[in-house]
């Protein structure tokens, strides 16, 4: 989906600055909402995938506002009120609560987990297709437009580059985030010159991308 | 855009955390010590300290070396450095003409098992919009200038590839240990936003 989360090239946002003292969870609350958001996946029967989906699907207002590990938490929210495990509202009436309101909660509702064919751990799959591309091979990248997700980020689709390393095969995020398949496909690491992205006055740079096959075609 | 939140009626953070953790400990689907497990791994197992071991024996060993750039992910392995998000690492390596940079446009993927959780940088907008587009500007932002004849090679780790910068190992460090040499490296020089010092 063309959201706020695709922010390669975008302008605007100032410079980065690093605070070496930075501890691995800065609030109690990030830990447990990086765990939790972790574990939401498992029980709300969804996936990695999803979990990615949720996180573009917050309100771009939220999106930023809540932080990396704010995203989580109203991730893991998400994935839970939409398969069923938590009713809608749950959450807010609880925090209320716990905040010293006095709010019913919501009734449980049915769980509505979805129903697919997982074909192993992790994302990496065999396949036995042979690979479409090969090293060296110029490709374009497609003008993918969807409104579910997707790992083809807006700043590379209708550019051309050339295969730099064919990776192993994994399961389409496209699909597999919306419980219709893994799909699994060959992956390669498609090398851009700056100037193709961002015209001839970019840096002097090349930029590589992890793409899967159905990203590309030959050019 | 007085609140820029579309809830605005919504509860901070902290608060909404504890009250998830209440409603899914009640049912029974978690439990605090397994949370406090997963927190634990994170903050006191897997960081940058894994990478600098896998990084400083690159240094000293030419055939890990070798190992190391063509199977990332099997070389780390033998370092006993494995989990979530390092299904397959791809370690590459910097040069007196390649600097290699590591950024996640579309989230914050990063190597966990060699270098933790992503800090806070890296998850930074200004960070995941800006590498790929203007990558001497923004590393010279961040205290590594590079020279014009040396090519930035820039990795946006879109898919479940995940990339570990090798630095170059320092001058002046023959005479250094291995664990001397890992004490060295930093986390942001494997990500590749600056290089490794003589300490």
């Amino acid at each position: 989906m063309d959201g706020i989360h695709d922010m390669g090239g975008m302008h605007g946002w100032g410079t980065v600055t690093i605070d070496p003292d930075e501890p691995v969870f800065r609030e109690d609350w990030h830990g447990r909402a990086f765990a939790m958001g972790a574990m939401s996946m498992g029980l709300s029967g969804t996936n990695l995938d999803a979990f990615r989906h949720g996180l573009e699907r917050l309100h771009p207002y939220d999106y930023l506002a809540d932080g990396y590990y704010g995203r989580w938490l109203a991730c893991a929210e998400t994935l839970l009120v939409d398969s069923g495990v938590l009713a809608p509202g749950a959450v807010d009436a609880r925090a209320r609560n716990l905040s010293g309101e006095s709010v019913i909660e919501p009734e449980d509702v049915e769980e509505n987990k979805p129903v697919y064919e997982r074909g192993g751990a992790g994302s990496l799959r065999e396949i036995d297709d042979p690979p479409a591309f090969s090293v060296g091979d110029r490709v374009t990248a497609r003008e993918i437009r969807t409104d579910g997700h997707t790992r083809m980020p807006r700043y590379i689709r209708g550019h051309t580059g050339t295969i730099h390393a064919h990776r192993p095969a994994a399961l389409l995020p496209d699909t597999n985030a919306h419980f219709e398949g893994e799909n699994p496909q060959h992956v390669y690491t498609v090398e851009f010159d700056s100037t193709e992205l961002w015209g001839p006055g970019a840096e002097a740079a090349v930029l590589r991308i992890d793409l899967f096959e159905s990203y590309l075609e030959a050019s | 855009m007085a609140d820029p939140t579309k809830n605005k009626d919504r509860l901070p953070p902290e608060v909404r955390a504890e009250a998830l953790e209440s409603l899914l400990a009640e049912r029974g689907l978690i439990k605090s010590e397994v949370l406090d497990g997963f927190i634990n791994r994170m903050v006191n197992d897997v960081g940058p300290m894994n990478g600098a071991k896998v990084v400083a024996k690159a240094w000293v060993d030419d055939d890990y070396r070798e190992h190391l750039l063509a199977d990332g992910t099997g070389a780390i392995k033998e370092m006993g450095f494995t989990g979530p998000q390092g299904e397959h690492i791809v370690v590459v390596e910097n040069s007196d003409d390649v600097h290699n940079v590591v950024v996640c446009t579309l989230c914050s993927c990063y190597p966990w098992p060699v270098l933790g959780l992503p800090p806070e940088w890296y998850k930074d907008p200004a960070y995941r919009s800006r590498m790929v587009r203007e990558p001497r500007t923004l590393l010279s932002e961040m205290g590594l200038d590079l020279d014009d004849s040396v090519e930035v090679q820039v990795w946006d780790s879109s898919a479940e590839n995940r990339y570990l910068v090798l630095p170059q190992r320092p001058e002046g460090t023959d005479e250094l240990s291995e664990d001397e040499l890992a004490a060295l490296v930093t986390r942001d020089a494997m990500v590749g936003v600056a290089k490794v010092g003589a300490g």
